[in-house]
């Protein structure tokens, strides 16, 4: 049964979602689709311990070995990060079982959890596989899915955002299948690892040069790196608030783990970096997108598009850290990764919780809520104050390593700017609990109280781990370096 | 003489591309997007594709003509006028253009036997997958059991498309009412047409079968089949109407058969595990391992027919029924 551990991360999901339909009955979905994702959350908890204890797994679908057929390759890189999507699809489920019937009508219960399970089994699916063209496929299910969940909103502009976002991600993932062409044209094969060893013989060649342009566009399109992330704030603001906590925590996510994976273990970092100039466009796009977006992000009134450009501000940070190209650096982008999951779904949730006895997540609607609404409003303030990086917060963790990583490079300029960068954080956090705890409540009346337990408890087992993995920061940091010195040693 | 066709072709091609981006009348863009296909499918045909071509001609020429002709019919013929000059677009495309070009510089030449791709991954296909599968179309047994997985990925990916139109189409569940509400299809008068499509329709179903069990043989498989069969049913409704179809294709029907074509996929994934494989193993599904390869590709080949024909024939159905409410059911 371990053995098939692998293959059963991404099948669990996947059978799940087709069932779902069979299933239909709203209510009985909804728990359906929780129990698959707990299902799923253990399994990842398995792989984690697995590979910590025996290292890579590797499991030959079809039972064909590489390259002639499709493997899944787990070691700490992804082990980690299907930890991370499998424990949020978790949580967010949790709270959707009541957050769902404020935003969606009975009759769509069973398309949004269908959807929601192709996400997660997309995403999954992209972590685990060793097989290049093996993560287009799946992050065609993942993207067609996203764009389901996101046309769900009940705002009409909620199908403009997902048509957006449509055309956007479809041109990332045409680009992302050139990519992966043109390097099968010249070396004969699709499995990364096999590709890792090819390639370095056709290096000169102006084919390889541009597959590999395409493939980083393409991926960058999906992980809405400035200024390619136009999509992003609307999809965010207009979809279901269960949708947008998932999609915030996990599938930029992802994106930015085939972007490393990508760079490290098919290319190689300094392969990359030779032929073009990474370094300097991910280092001048970075900082450029946290000011930005951080800027855009003060100015909004909504205040789930206000931590939409917040999210994209974020992005700013893990690819500045990945641009440093040292192994502590990569250790801050994976520990940024990891820890803005967490604070990005307790905000979101959080929100939802709002969206649910509100109707709105216009910020002039948050106005005194701080008396109304006690346990949400510090649930938002936890999370902004983790967003902001106050120390013992899983935020502070991140930024931390970040500056180690600027300031072992000599690169200090770079350090006072991302300090600077932080400030802007304090500014629209600080926008947020003006109105929620200094203005006047609109409306006094008493419907308007803290969201039913089933949402509070996920919204606070997320608060909890902000702080909790902001003290204690074995795990977090144990495996984030792991990964990071596998990457850099170039064992597979 | 190759050459030249190919380079004709390609001219086509470039012309057909050119005329879509200059046209406002949508109906002309759609069509000319099915010529775009089937010429597409000749080239593959020229490179001796057939597989390829096959699939082009079913899926981009047929059925995604269709299904975008049913959805002029909701969002109208011509296009609208906007004021908006796409500069930064024209400059996207540019640049893609250039790199593009730019990637062909130093490509393996055309055809040519040293490439890469037929040295590395592709001689043990060519030479040991009839002893290792026993199939004898290659193609089959590379997209069915080599990267059996691949394909069970994009059947999900159709049945994700159809969850996403049908949660797009936000029409809500049709009542007793509106059931039984007469809604004739637009060519309802039109005898010749009715008549021979009553001659033709079996002949089409019954080459579709023939497409999805002759795959491990020949050119064919679940996705042509799929398409296929959903072309025939298409046909039938846009002759006899929508009530007459759903009788025997009921929407929530579809939708289970859709996902039962998923599950059957992954349940042989699942039995081969059950029985000591690992996940698409067929070889433990017989005591001869050839054997298992042939019943596994047969059974996730099926899936994947079911999964297609009911997904098109869904979406088919979510478009018409839309056009159609409008048109008769309001009315009262």
């Amino acid at each position: 049964m371990i053995d098939h551990l692998p293959i059963l991360q991404v099948v669990v999901p996947l059978l799940g979602a087709p069932l779902c339909i069979l299933v239909r009955n709203p209510r009985a979905v909804g728990l359906f689709a929780l129990l698959v994702s707990t299902v799923t959350l253990l399994i990842s908890c398995t792989l984690l311990q697995q590979v910590l204890l025996n290292g890579t797994l590797v499991y030959a679908l079809g039972g064909w070995a590489a390259p002639w057929g499709i493997e899944y390759r787990i070691d700490y890189l992804n082990s980690y990060l299907l930890l991370l999507v499998s424990a949020m699809g978790a949580i967010v489920l949790v709270a959707s079982q009541s957050s769902i019937g404020g935003e969606l009508p009975r009759n769509r219960h069973m398309l949004f959890y269908t959807a929601y399970l192709l996400c997660l089994t997309g995403l999954l699916g992209i972590l685990c596989t060793g097989d290049a063209f093996n993560v287009f496929v799946f992050l065609e299910i993942s993207s067609l899915s996203s764009y389901t969940l996101i046309s769900l909103g009940n705002d009409r502009r909620a199908l403009t955002a997902s048509y957006q976002y449509l055309i956007m991600g479809t041109i990332g993932a045409t680009f992302i299948i050139i990519g992966v062409g043109l390097m099968y044209m010249m070396t004969g094969t699709l499995n990364m690892y096999d590709l890792a060893q090819r390639l370095p013989e056709v290096h000169n060649s102006k084919t390889v040069l541009s597959a590999i342009g395409f493939f980083i566009v393409g991926v960058c399109l999906k992980l809405a790196l400035f200024p390619l992330h136009l999509w992003l704030p609307n999809a965010y603001a207009f979809a279901p608030s269960i949708a947008t906590a998932f999609l915030a925590a996990t599938s930029t996510k992802v994106a930015i783990y085939v972007l490393i994976r990508f760079i490290f273990s098919v290319v190689g970092p300094v392969f990359a970096n030779t032929v073009l100039p990474l370094q300097e466009i991910f280092v001048v796009l970075g900082v450029s997108g946290i000011f930005a977006t951080s800027i855009s992000a003060i100015y909004q009134l909504n205040i789930k598009r206000l931590f939409a450009y917040s999210s994209v501000a974020q992005i700013g940070y893990m690819i500045l850290a990945l641009a440093i190209g040292t192994p502590l650096g990569l250790t801050a982008t994976l520990l940024h990764l990891f820890n803005h999951a967490l604070m990005k779904a307790a905000l979101f949730l959080a929100i939802g919780g709002v969206v649910y006895r509100v109707g709105s997540a216009q910020l002039s609607h948050f106005a005194g809520l701080g008396r109304q609404m006690p346990w949400t409003m510090a649930a938002i303030v936890a999370g902004g104050l983790s967003l902001i990086g106050v120390p013992l917060t899983v935020g502070f963790v991140s930024k931390w390593y970040l500056v180690l990583a600027l300031l072992e490079n000599g690169w200090w300029p770079l350090t006072i700017l991302v300090l600077i960068s932080s400030l802007l954080a304090v500014i629209y956090v600080w926008r947020i609990v003006e109105w929620v705890y200094f203005s006047s409540p609109r409306i006094m009346i008493d419907e308007v109280k803290d969201p039913p337990l089933g949402q509070l408890v996920p919204i606070y087992v997320l608060v909890i781990a902000n702080f909790y993995l902001g003290i204690d920061t074995s795990l977090t940091v144990g495996v984030s370096k792991k990964a990071a010195e596998m990457l850099f040693g170039g064992v597979f | 003489m190759e050459t030249l066709i190919d380079i004709v072709l390609l001219g086509f091609l470039v012309l057909t591309a050119l005329a879509v981006a200059k046209m406002h009348d949508l109906f002309a863009v759609v069509m000319l997007s099915g010529i775009y296909s089937l010429l597409s499918a000749s080239l593959f045909l020229d490179l001796d594709a057939v597989d390829v071509a096959f699939t082009e001609a079913s899926v981009g020429a047929g059925i995604s003509t269709l299904l975008m002709l049913a959805s002029l019919k909701l969002v109208g013929r011509f296009e609208k006028r906007t004021r908006y000059r796409p500069m930064l677009a024209l400059g996207v495309v540019l640049a893609t253009g250039t790199l593009l070009i730019y990637g062909t510089l130093d490509m393996p030449h055309f055809g040519s036997a040293e490439a890469p791709v037929h040295q590395h991954v592709a001689p043990r296909y060519l030479n040991d997958s009839m002893e290792e599968v026993g199939v004898p179309n290659v193609v089959t047994s590379v997209l069915a059991s080599y990267r059996g997985y691949d394909t069970l990925g994009e059947t999900l990916v159709v049945f994700t498309a159809a969850i996403g139109v049908i949660s797009l189409l936000r029409v809500s569940r049709r009542t007793k009412e509106e059931e039984k509400q007469k809604t004739p299809a637009d060519m309802q008068q039109q005898i010749i047409l009715r008549v021979v499509v009553k001659w033709l329709l079996p002949l089409i179903l019954i080459f579709a079968l023939y497409v999805q069990f002759h795959g491990d043989y020949g050119p064919g498989g679940g996705f042509q089949a799929g398409v296929i069969f959903a072309a025939g049913i298409i046909l039938y409704t846009m002759l006899f109407g929508l009530n007459n179809a759903s009788r025997v294709f009921q929407p929530e029907h579809l939708e289970r058969i859709a996902a039962l074509g998923v599950l059957l996929y992954a349940g042989v994934g699942i039995g081969c595990m059950v029985l000591g494989g690992n996940f698409l193993d067929y070889n433990g599904l017989s005591h001869d391992p050839v054997h298992g390869q042939h019943l596994g590709i047969l059974l996730v080949e099926l899936g994947v027919g079911l999964t297609v024909a009911s997904v098109m024939i869904t979406i088919f159905f979510k478009f018409t029924w839309r056009t159609v409410k409008h048109k008769y059911v309001k009315k009262r």
